[in-house]
């Protein structure tokens, strides 16, 4: 077992030295097929043997219905925003991913602080602010980025949802009328981003323009040295 | 923007539950408005959009110290922005009941780190005056455990189990806060107003000080409604 570790202070009355469980996080833009690989990764970790527990971002009993509430109008500043993902965020933690790390779960996270950090800094946030709101996060064992290119990812979307998302797409800061315009150049800014933070948090970077199996397998392979290490 | 560009003033008021800040801001505003001076008055929580949010967090006892910190920081920024920043760029006198320093006291008390909660509201302006109302703890406590029928969960720190009894509860937690608020005098430059005296006396502490330190000349509406 691996001691789990925070990247500021630890969160008030949590002892990291109870968490035996394992966190991956799988991170990537939207259409990256990160829900895909997730949904194979936990029959496979379940067929072996180990609980398996599934998080994301927004699905949070405390706010998620007022954050749908407020992305529908597009009435809150994008500082709002940034710190109503947060209660989200931690609310998660506390109420979800904790508990399953105690009770020795992997906890496979569809995307984690990352995104949030990264949407926060497109939007002009600046960064030792948002890195210290995240600062009560507990480090992944293992992050995983999939890294799709932007036709791909406008190819993925269209198919899947016959349209483009507004938010993913960016159209709330404004950068183009229009939509793929936006879409492209957003995602373009929002690499950049999670390329400063890998820099920062170490995350292995995956390429997406691959099949679904070729992935899984990848991930499979990956995931496996680490589980050895958290569960001998 | 920086703070040369912002022509309003910002005034805060502080103290436990039972200060009668709450009772001095209104008297201020009341004054202010008579003066003719372009005043807005802010409350603490009390956001629209996130309000929905803090009700069912607390009815449902579903916030930790984390989260609860969160919530009103969320609150705060969605009040800051909308509408505090706004007025101060447009030359008002913003009134503000409960400020950040009561996340700093509040949450402080629940175990969240003072330079988390310091960086998180470090977006915002500091108020050019804090009036800390200021009144030994057992005043205090007479005020409200005297006066209101019942006590509210969060209010008296029922979440982090100081006591099973509520009003043990509310009274312990209550001293806490008012250890947090004394600390903050010296580090934020509290106003401290003697919460003792009677209430036409601090009015007078609070008027003479404005008076004094700001240009209300400066602060009168342009067009006469």
């Amino acid at each position: 077992m691996k001691n789990k570790k925070f990247y500021g202070h630890a969160l008030p009355g949590m002892d990291p030295d109870t968490l035996s469980g394992m966190l991956v996080v799988i991170e990537g833009p939207d259409s990256s097929g990160r829900t895909t690989q997730i949904e194979l990764l936990s029959g496979w970790l379940e067929r072996m043997g180990y609980a398996v527990a599934r998080v994301g971002l927004n699905r949070s009993k405390l706010v998620a219905p007022a954050l749908a509430k407020a992305k529908e109008g597009n009435v809150l500043s994008p500082r709002t925003m940034s710190l109503f993902y947060a209660t989200d965020f931690y609310d998660q933690l506390e109420n979800t991913i904790i508990p399953a790390l105690n009770a020795g779960y992997v906890v496979l996270s569809d995307r984690y602080i990352y995104t949030l950090m990264a949407r926060d800094l497109v939007r002009g946030a600046d960064s030792a602010w948002v890195e210290s709101l995240y600062s009560m996060a507990i480090i992944p064992d293992a992050v995983y980025f999939l890294m799709a290119s932007t036709k791909s990812l406008v190819e993925r979307s269209l198919t899947v949802n016959l349209s483009l998302d507004y938010w993913e797409s960016g159209m709330d800061i404004g950068i183009s009328r229009d939509w793929y315009d936006s879409f492209v150049r957003y995602q373009r800014v929002l690499r950049s981003k999670y390329r400063d933070l890998q820099d920062k948090f170490g995350f292995e970077m995956l390429n997406a323009n691959r099949s679904v199996k070729t992935i899984q397998r990848d991930l499979r392979g990956r995931i496996e040295t680490v589980l050895r290490e958290i569960y001998r | 923007m920086n703070e040369m560009e912002i022509p309003g003033k910002l005034i805060a008021v502080e103290g436990l539950d039972g200060s009668g800040k709450s009772t001095q801001i209104h008297l201020l505003y009341q004054w202010l408005v008579g003066l003719g001076v372009k005043v807005f008055f802010s409350e603490w929580n009390s956001s629209g959009i996130v309000k929905g949010a803090t009700r069912r967090g607390k009815k449902k006892h579903l916030l930790t110290p984390t989260t609860f910190s969160l919530i009103h920081a969320t609150d705060f920024a969605d009040r800051y922005e909308r509408q505090i920043l706004p007025m101060l760029k447009a030359g008002y006198i913003v009134l503000c009941d409960r400020y950040m320093f009561t996340s700093f006291a509040r949450d402080g008390v629940r175990g969240c780190d003072p330079r988390w909660l310091r960086r998180m509201y470090g977006f915002a302006k500091r108020p050019d005056v804090v009036f800390y109302f200021r009144l030994p703890l057992e005043a205090a406590l007479g005020r409200i455990l005297d006066g209101r029928t019942q006590l509210k969960y969060f209010e008296a720190g029922m979440d982090i189990g100081l006591s099973p009894d509520i009003e043990e509860s509310f009274t312990i937690f209550q001293g806490k806060v008012k250890e947090q608020y004394d600390t903050m005098i010296d580090e934020f430059g509290f106003h401290v107003v003697d919460a003792t005296k009677p209430i036409p006396a601090q009015q007078e502490v609070v008027r003479t000080y404005i008076d004094d330190n700001m240009d209300l000349s400066g602060f009168r509406r342009r067009v006469v409604r």
